[in-house]
């Protein structure tokens, strides 16, 4: 049994590994990056902080969430802050961590996060890796 | 100087005190070779320093303590209780005549004839004038562990953005003017204290460049080279850590520039170069690196035996090595055990090679980048991290954003509006004259795609390689922020150097000045070799033209060949008559031109064209002078006058196209011919040849006819033609003399040209 996060993005019902939780907060004013990544949505202070705003929307190539969206889920990669905006947050579990069924087919951005699947009273639901959410680049030599 | 005195004064109080044990063992026991050692290596010590430092009274004291020790060494001299004492008192008078520098009083130095006397072998057991020990001040130096001051800093990194965080939510609450004050007292304290502790660390790289020319001088006297070298930015600040590692990379750097790369004066001669080769080494703090560049005009590495020696050596199958591209080829010259060059000397040969430089710059979290030109010279590009950067930064905003950038790239700060600032539009470049100096201008709302922009400042910005101007709205505020790495998505768009929290408690991004002059796609021309060679050795290729500012007050240039002359007329004789303005001048009227209104003067310049049929004017406001048009011309956009845009003197100029000219004048006849001008990419042929044979009446094109075969082609000597493309071939060449039998044309040898075209389409023509 595992510790899972059960949170709303677009729309459905998801389970986020704790372990990949810093914290959860409600974001201030977000800051634009021009140029960069369309699933970066800009920086917001946390604390003494800078972190980095994903559009879990864009992310997932479905569309934009909503400017109003200001919960967010903070993740910690290779050294930088994370605020992952989600539509709403519910309550933190214990979970049996299960493969996805086979012949699942996810579509778009969500076969690159779902790792897994819980089962909450009888609803499945997609264990969904934060850090696939991130936009990385390859690393200029 | 001053640091090295300190430095020297803390260095001897720190050893004299870790040696005062031994000498105690030593007095014991002279004969232990040991403590003899150390106290050998102290004077020792003490003689190098006094002679860099000047201090000729330490240094005759130490000589000859140092003397005697080494005789001892060597077995010559045997201690005794009388040399032990009278060594052991000139270490004591070093130690009082330090303690004198260091607080600055007068030592008297009756007694140091005795003390060194006393060294003598033959010299009586000398009575110790052991003057009441001196006033010790109080040490003004402590020699700190990094580490410590590494925590300090990061310490009070943290400080800082812990008092903004609570400055901001005090901002954001009536708060007692009591408590306001208190955060008052705190910031000041606060900004007192980062400066003070970012000094702790910081040192001016100078204190690595100012023994350079000394060591360039020995160096290169010692391997007969003459060498210049010039040294630039040696006030950029650099972790004092840093300077320490990068002192021995330099160094070897130095030394292989000297050794390896500048040739000998007589090869230098006959390369065609200057005698003394040039050195440049410069430092540059661009967004949170510091970028060394060490740059010489010698001979640059030489790839091929590069190769020829790993596979020499077998360090790689021959597959891999031919497999290898450009970039992995040069690096090579990093690979343990190959030097460039196959006799080792004395100054390059000792110490560390190439590689042991890269590990160390790498260790640090640098890089090394070659720019490799052969015969020309090699640039070593050294990248280090400014670990700790607490920058100082120019806010900026623009359409509604702000953001930082570093206060060391911006060099001025100028209103649009005003005398001082002027912008062009050339081609489609915009170009800022700031007081005579051409800049590219680049508007940072632009390149980052922000709307609602109301640029009127432009921040000159300097990168490595140039300086552009950079157009915002307005310069918010200057400030001093803790700059940290942004997220790699963020850093990838190659515009930002990192990010920031400042007071205001909103995020700010820190622009990367070099980041956006590569994406606004800006090219700067990088010359190692000084200017004045460049002037000295005109190349032949070049026209004369006269440089003139034209009536709209641009700059614009024509070639000579197509100006008759230049005079002075009266706008009277000037008229719009028949749709056109014409000049009536000796007894004819002459089509005039002019790029805008002439105005109300009563006279004009104009330059008088001729093509040798028809005649026009052109009036100017002036002409400046006679200049070498350069080869490179750039093309224009659209449509006008102009036929291309050439450096001249640094300066941006249009050259104007007096075919254009001309062509207004002249109807196309039907008996035109086709004449293809295979153009090799420089343009020369476009605006040069071009408006000549048109005016001859040739009809030109740059690409093959598809309809039909043309007359003549024309093409350079080193490029193939297609042969069904052209009835006939003119070949042109760069070099005014033929080499043997090439039937070929100088190119500016124009009645030839002229001839040989009428003659290739007159045969063509015949059938």
């Amino acid at each position: 049994m595992d510790l899972f996060l059960i949170a709303h993005i677009a729309g459905r019902g998801v389970a986020i590994d704790t372990t990949q939780v810093d914290s959860v907060v409600d974001i201030a004013e977000v800051i634009a990056v021009p140029r960069t990544d369309a699933a970066v949505r800009g920086l917001v202070a946390l604390r003494s902080r800078v972190v980095t705003v994903i559009d879990t929307g864009t992310a997932l190539g479905l569309p934009p969430m909503p400017d109003t969206a200001r919960r967010a889920v903070i993740t910690r990669l290779d050294g930088h802050h994370y605020a992952i905006l989600v539509d709403s947050l519910e309550d933190v579990a214990l979970f049996d961590r299960r493969p996805l069924s086979s012949g699942l087919a996810l579509d778009r951005g969500w076969a690159a996060v779902g790792t897994g699947l819980v089962e909450r009273e009888g609803e499945p639901m997609l264990i969904v890796d934060l850090a696939a959410l991130v936009p990385q680049q390859a690393l200029a030599a | 100087m001053d640091d090295l005195l300190q430095e020297f004064i803390a260095e001897t109080r720190e050893t004299l005190e870790a040696l005062s044990g031994e000498i105690v063992a030593w007095e014991a026991d002279p004969t232990d070779r040991a403590r003899l050692d150390a106290i050998f290596r102290f004077v020792h010590t003490v003689k190098g320093s006094c002679g860099f430092l000047d201090l000729p009274r330490l240094a005759r004291l130490s000589h000859a303590a140092e003397d005697v020790l080494a005789a001892v060494r060597d077995g010559a001299r045997v201690p005794g209780t009388a040399l032990v004492n009278a060594v052991l008192a000139i270490v004591d008078r070093i130690g009082e005549i330090v303690e004198a520098i260091d607080a600055g009083t007068a030592l008297d130095d009756s007694s140091e004839d005795l003390l060194v006397a006393a060294l003598a072998e033959d010299a009586q057991p000398a009575v110790t004038v052991h003057a009441a020990s001196p006033m010790r001040t109080n040490s003004r130096s402590v020699r700190l562990n990094v580490d410590l001051l590494d925590r300090m800093m990061s310490g009070m990194s943290e400080m800082v953005l812990a008092r903004n965080e609570l400055a901001r939510r005090l901002r954001d609450e009536q708060v007692d003017p009591l408590v306001e004050a208190a955060l008052e007292r705190l910031s000041l304290t606060v900004a007192e204290m980062r400066d003070t502790v970012t000094r702790t660390r910081m040192q001016k790289i100078d204190a690595l460049f100012s023994a350079l020319p000394r060591m360039v001088r020995d160096t290169a006297g010692e391997l007969n080279r003459q060498v210049v070298l010039s040294v630039e930015g040696a006030d950029v600040e650099l972790d004092r850590e840093m300077i320490e590692l990068m002192r021995d990379p330099l160094v070897h750097i130095i030394r292989n520039a000297v050794d390896h790369g500048i040739e000998s004066p007589a090869e230098r001669r006959a390369a065609g170069k200057p005698e003394a080769g040039r050195l440049i080494v410069s430092a540059r703090q661009s967004g949170n690196q510091i970028m060394i560049e060490v740059a010489d005009d010698g001979r640059g590495i030489d790839v091929e035996r590069l190769i020829e020696k790993a596979r020499a050596q077998k360090l790689y199958t021959p597959a891999v090595l031919a497999g290898m591209d450009h970039a992995e080829r040069l690096d090579l010259i990093f690979h343990a055990g190959l030097s460039s060059r196959d006799t080792v000397t004395a100054i390059s040969g000792r110490g560390v090679g190439m590689d042991v430089v890269r590990a160390n710059i790498e260790q640090i979290g640098g890089r090394v980048h070659l720019i490799n030109q052969p015969g020309k010279g090699l640039t070593i590009v050294i990248h280090v991290p400014l670990t700790l950067s607490i920058m100082s930064t120019i806010v900026v905003g623009v359409g509604g954003q702000r953001f930082a950038i570093a206060r060391q790239s911006v060099d001025e700060i100028l209103r649009v509006r005003g005398e001082a600032v002027r912008i062009d539009t050339i081609g489609d470049a915009e170009v800022a004259t700031v007081r005579g100096r051409r800049l590219p201008l680049v508007s940072l709302g632009g390149v980052l795609g922000i709307a609602n922009l109301d640029e009127r400042t432009l921040a000159i910005v300097s990168t490595r390689d140039g300086e552009y101007a950079l157009a915002i709205d307005h310069v918010i505020d200057t400030e001093e922020l803790v700059v940290k790495p942004a997220a790699p998505a963020v850093m990838a768009t190659g515009l930002y150097a990192g990010q920031t929290l400042p007071d205001s408690g909103l995020p700010m991004l820190l622009l990367d000045g070099s980041g956006i002059a590569a994406v606004a796609g800006l090219r700067f021309q990088r010359v190692v070799t000084g200017e004045e060679e460049a002037a000295a050795e005109p190349r032949e290729e070049q026209v004369p033209a006269l440089l003139f500012e034209d009536l709209d007050g641009q700059r614009r240039v024509l070639p000579l060949a197509a100006i008759d002359r230049v005079e002075p007329v009266s706008t009277d004789a000037i008229r719009l008559t028949g749709g056109q303005l014409r000049l009536a001048i000796d007894g004819h009227l002459v089509p005039l031109y002019s790029a805008v209104d002439i105005g109300d003067r009563i006279e004009v310049p104009v330059l008088r064209l001729t093509d040798g049929v028809s005649e026009i004017a052109y009036a100017i406001h002036e002409p400046i002078e006679i200049v070498l048009l350069p080869t490179e011309v750039a093309p224009p956009r659209g449509a006008g006058p102009i036929a291309g845009v050439v450096i001249i003197a640094g300066e941006q100029v249009e050259l104007l196209d007096a075919h254009a000219l001309f062509a207004g004048e002249r109807r196309a006849d039907d008996g035109e011919r086709l004449c293809w001008l295979q153009t090799d990419g420089t343009g020369w042929m476009e605006t040069f040849l071009r408006p000549m044979l048109e005016a001859s009446g040739y009809r030109c094109v740059s690409r093959p006819p598809a309809d039909k075969q043309a007359d003549v082609a024309l093409v350079m000597d080193d490029v193939a033609v297609a042969p069904d493309s052209a009835r006939t071939v003119v070949r042109l060449r760069r070099e005014r003399s033929a080499t043997g039998g090439d039937p070929s044309i100088y190119r500016y040898d124009r009645p030839a040209l002229l001839d040989a075209l009428a003659s290739a389409v007159g045969a063509g023509g015949g059938r």
